[in-house]
């Protein structure tokens, strides 16, 4: 057996050994690289920057901790963002696993700037079918969340003052694992026109670029890159940055593989064609 | 880091390292992980959909004398009838509720979003590089989809551009799977060097 076939039949474990040695290196040895923002990125972080203290906005948490790695620094920064500017947030969660770990980080941040459930920000909670939750929330919140996650009653809520339904905020940023993304675009902004960003993971965002081009959607934040373009622009830093080493790395071996198993491909083929 | 916090984060770096042992090959303590998240899952799941839907949409509704609540109770009971025999016949008033619901909300706000607003934005100036990728790369995909005429001459050479299109996408679409893919294992690293550094006193 030559050496190309060798390659072409080598164990995948290798592999895997490959990427962890290389994803172990940033862990011993800390080091930075360097990240550009892109339009898509800064038009979202734009949008919160741009409002006024008092202003609200609605913050959809819709995923679960399968996908915290890459969404949960696009939370960080968009809430440390909103609470420095006394922005008011009302959030939700509309995946029926992220609902604890949302509560978490919210009140981890809010505890930072001092800030209150029901005066600075209305914590929804969960609620089932995504597709309903979000055309009665574009009617009134308080068909859907007569009560806050904590039990509150919406209507003695200051922070719900004069805010009836999705068209009373400013917009939405939704950050989001799954279809939930499409049920925003489509039965949020499709059906009411509110202003609508969306931050995904990385796998989904290929397939959102198109929304972004149609002005269905004005700002996307794609995956770990996303979130650290985000954590650069709002100088809130949580893991985004601090993954781009590890990304850089991985992906030089991952792009060395690719470039050895086709130079080990042809190589077998033009042996077997002699 | 607290005494509990220490043993949280402990066992959360143990099961990391259950599930990884799934590269080597598959073994009792991948399972165990496995089967605990599945679990755990089942669990929280029963009691938040008994905390946000049956006691606060079926039990509080009914003790307020919302009456009007009892039609979507009395719908959701019908579902519950696929399970007998004798009376599944019922649940077919459910699901026509269900689908005639769901196919009446759905079908305009699907043709506006998903195609006519698509659609739309291909309707552009070709006074740019951008706009003209969009509108060559667009029809030359459909054409790739036309599927009663051999992909011959002329038309073989647009529905090759057209290929050629789908697989610039579908290397993107690849490329961003890594990342999320690399972000995963990035993340789990940076919480196990995390926890070494504080048990170690160093972080």
């Amino acid at each position: 057996m030559t050496f190309w076939e060798k390659l072409m039949n080598l164990d995948r474990r290798w592999i895997y050994l490959c990427i962890f040695i290389v994803v172990i290196i940033p862990a011993i040895i800390s080091f930075k690289v360097p990240v550009s923002t892109t339009p898509e990125v800064k038009k979202v972080f734009n949008f919160i920057d741009e409002m006024q203290p008092g202003d609200h906005f609605y913050l959809g948490i819709d995923y679960d901790p399968s996908a915290l790695a890459e969404l949960d620094p696009m939370t960080y920064a968009i809430l440390n963002q909103a609470f420095s500017k006394d922005l008011k947030v009302i959030i939700g969660c509309l995946s029926q696993f992220g609902v604890g770990m949302a509560e978490l980080r919210l009140s981890e941040v809010a505890a930072i700037y001092g800030k209150e459930s029901g005066i600075d920000y209305c914590f929804l909670g969960y609620r089932p079918y995504p597709a309903i939750v979000i055309l009665t929330m574009g009617v009134d919140f308080r068909v859907t969340f007569p009560l806050d996650y904590y039990g509150v009653p919406l209507d003695s809520l200051e922070v719900m003052n004069g805010i009836r339904n999705l068209m009373d905020v400013k917009g939405v940023v939704d950050i989001t694992a799954g279809n939930v993304a499409d049920m925003w675009i489509t039965y949020g902004n499709g059906r009411f026109g509110f202003p609508l960003a969306i931050g995904v993971t990385g796998v989904m965002s290929a397939d959102y670029y198109q929304y972004l081009q149609s002005g269905q959607i004005f700002g996307l934040i794609p995956g770990i890159k996303g979130a650290a373009e985000y954590e650069i622009l709002s100088g809130f830093e949580t893991t985004g940055l601090q993954s781009i080493p590890y990304q850089t790395l991985a992906h030089a071996v991952i792009l060395l593989f690719i470039i050895i198993s086709n130079v080990g491909y042809f190589a077998a083929r033009r042996k077997k064609g002699r | 880091m607290t005494t509990v916090e220490l043993l949280w984060q402990t066992l959360a770096v143990l099961l990391t390292l259950c599930v990884f042992s799934f590269l080597i090959k598959d073994n009792p303590f991948y399972k165990f992980a496995e089967r605990l998240v599945a679990g755990v899952a089942a669990g929280f799941w029963t009691m938040l959909v008994y905390h946000n839907l049956f006691r606060d949409k079926v039990l509080l509704t009914m003790q307020n004398g919302q009456w009007a609540y009892i039609i979507p109770i009395l719908l959701g009971i019908g579902m519950w009838t696929r399970f007998s025999k004798k009376y599944s016949w019922i649940s077919r008033f459910s699901i026509a509720f269900y689908i005639g619901i769901s196919t009446g909300i759905s079908v305009t706000v699907y043709m506006y979003t998903a195609i006519f607003k698509q659609i739309s934005a291909t309707i552009i100036p070709l006074n740019s590089i951008t706009n003209i990728l969009i509108i060559v790369g667009v029809l030359c995909a459909l054409f790739y989809f036309f599927f009663s005429k051999a992909h011959t001459g002329a038309f073989g050479v647009v529905s090759r551009i057209g290929i050629y299109t789908l697989m610039i996408g579908f290397g993107a679409g690849f490329g961003l799977t890594v990342m999320g893919r690399i972000a995963l294992l990035a993340q789990r690293v940076i919480f196990i060097r995390g926890y070494v550094l504080a048990l170690i006193g160093a972080g």
